[in-house]
């Protein structure tokens, strides 16, 4: 972990961000990357999501992704019913060669979940005893008037975003998006992700009624996947309209 | 009862074994003692998970039981005859053996206990229905992102070992199937309470395609540890990857907790 001062802080603002953001920044990154790609591949594997405590093929889901051949695949022998009535209960078996590339994916996630959990903690216990979340990232209340709001909002739609200066202090919209990605998005991604653990659930079963069900965290966690795929494009999009080798130089040791 | 002195002691075991190693999350322990990695990152990813459960998870929490208006329907998926030759994980030898049992409904069939148990024996299915049964309604999560919720009747592994007598120095269970698979547990999930051998299935026998005549549960993993359509269990001091129709030679992790 990157020992910092609130001097050394002050320091490295000048010149960009802090180098703990620095390094973090691109830990944090390149985590959620690997975990954006082996969670895509695992989607793969059943692209079906349901809302609840169990949901499978025999059952009915809340929505399908046509993202691999696994998608409304027939493979499946005629069902044997355990028992009758208006939601019969039923098993069948799979007659069907799915795809599934899980043995390296579901590892490769979890490893990639490892350094995006220890490296989130210590950007959060960092962020938080250096002033660097209320002081940076947390818009106080003021800012928050509807005037400015509105104003900033403009700007952003006519894409008139003054050039940034690569690093704090961030403008409103700014600050609420990643206020929003540190404390909602990327908390959510990890609990809804632990609500699928049977071993965790075991220990902590609050878990399942957090978000209803093992599958409703897992419907969950695809949703804040999507919001922070959305918030990776914006991202980027908005480094390159404001200054991208700046801030490049900004959030790197590159000069 | 010496029966039971064994456990304790082997229990005490367990128990300082984890607290002396939590704390180092990848060195320290020998290697026997732990799933190996075999220089593959992947795999020391599933290891720090491992290490990390069993050092920060309280032991032996309860998974969650359902009520009965909460069963679902259930996919079976992997073997779902182990005498079909077409099945991908056919046994040659074991296959047309499986045959000969079922058609007998399984009256000649005998589950084997070896390795390292004081007294090394065969269970027949009336000898495991007579022993105190349990019956609980829990999920099955299986790795493709699936679940099942179903209710199973069975006998606690906890008693089958305790039956053959568990050596102390016992770290590992392996258990062998009809087909060409094979799964390990530690001895952790082995001793939890509802790690079950289950002959039953929403309150009739095992169907053929969920494991028949006895299957594993392991509530505290993924599906794919439930090991179907059971031959013989073998109890190890060492960890043994169980070769080529073990989880590691196959790429997946050996543990899955999570």
């Amino acid at each position: 972990m990157v020992a910092v001062t609130s001097s050394e802080e002050r320091k490295g603002s000048v010149a960009g961000h802090a180098r703990w953001v620095r390094v973090s920044h691109w830990v944090l990154a390149a985590s959620v990357l690997t975990l954006a790609f082996s969670g895509f591949e695992i989607l793969m594997v059943h692209p079906r999501l349901y809302w609840g405590k169990a949901g499978n093929d025999l059952t009915p889901a809340l929505f399908e992704l046509p993202i691999s051949r696994n998608y409304k695949h027939g493979g499946w022998a005629p069902p044997v019913v355990f028992s009758p009535g208006a939601h019969p209960v039923v098993s069948a078996a799979r007659t069907y060669d799915i795809f599934n590339q899980n043995s390296w994916g579901r590892s490769l996630h979890f490893l990639a979940a490892w350094f995006f959990v220890v490296t989130g903690l210590i950007y959060l216990v960092t962020g938080f005893t250096s002033g660097h979340l209320w002081r940076h990232l947390v818009p106080c209340l003021r800012e928050l008037a509807p005037p400015l709001l509105w104003r900033d909002i403009a700007i952003h739609l006519r894409l008139r975003m003054p050039p940034a200066p690569g690093g704090p202090p961030y403008g409103l919209l700014q600050k609420l998006t990643y206020a929003c990605v540190v404390f909602v998005a990327l908390p959510l991604v990890v609990l809804s992700g632990l609500a699928m653990s049977p071993a965790v659930t075991a220990a902590h079963p609050g878990l399942l009624d957090l978000f209803g069900g093992s599958q409703s965290a897992r419907t969950i966690h695809f949703f804040a996947f999507v919001a922070l795929v959305l918030f990776l494009i914006v991202h980027v999009v908005m480094v390159a309209l404001t200054g991208f080798r700046r801030q490049m130089r900004a959030m790197t040791f590159w000069g | 009862m010496k029966k039971d002195k064994v456990v304790i002691i082997n229990r005490r075991k367990l128990i300082t074994g984890l607290a002396s190693t939590s704390g180092l999350l990848l060195a320290g322990c020998s290697s026997k003692e732990l799933p190996p990695t075999y220089g593959n990152v992947l795999r020391m990813g599933d290891l720090l998970t491992y290490r990390a459960f069993r050092t920060l998870l309280p032991a032996q929490s309860l998974v969650r039981e359902y009520g009965r208006g909460d069963i679902t329907s259930s996919p079976a998926v992997g073997t779902s005859n182990p005498a079909d030759p077409h099945e991908e994980l056919y046994n040659a030898e074991r296959g047309p053996l499986y045959d000969r049992l079922k058609a007998g409904a399984f009256a000649d069939w005998r589950l084997r206990i070896e390795g390292r148990v004081a007294r090394p024996r065969s269970f027949s299915l009336a000898e495991l229905r007579a022993l105190p049964s349990k019956t609980q309604i829990t999920k099955h999560t299986c790795e493709e992102g699936w679940s099942a919720i179903a209710e199973w009747t069975g006998v606690p592994l906890r008693a089958v070992l305790e039956a053959a007598g568990i050596l102390p120095s016992a770290r590992f269970v392996n258990f062998y199937a009809y087909d060409d698979s094979g799964e390990g547990i530690d001895m952790l999930d082995a001793l939890h309470p509802q790690t079950i051998l289950a002959y039953g299935m929403n309150g009739r026998e095992l169907p053929l395609a969920h494991g028949a005549p006895l299957r594993l549960r392991v509530e505290t993993q993924l599906g794919y540890k439930s090991l179907k359509f059971l031959e013989r269990i073998v109890v190890k001091d060492e960890f043994d990857d169980l070769g080529k129709i073990g989880d590691l030679q196959n790429g997946w992790a050996w543990y899955v907790g999570i």
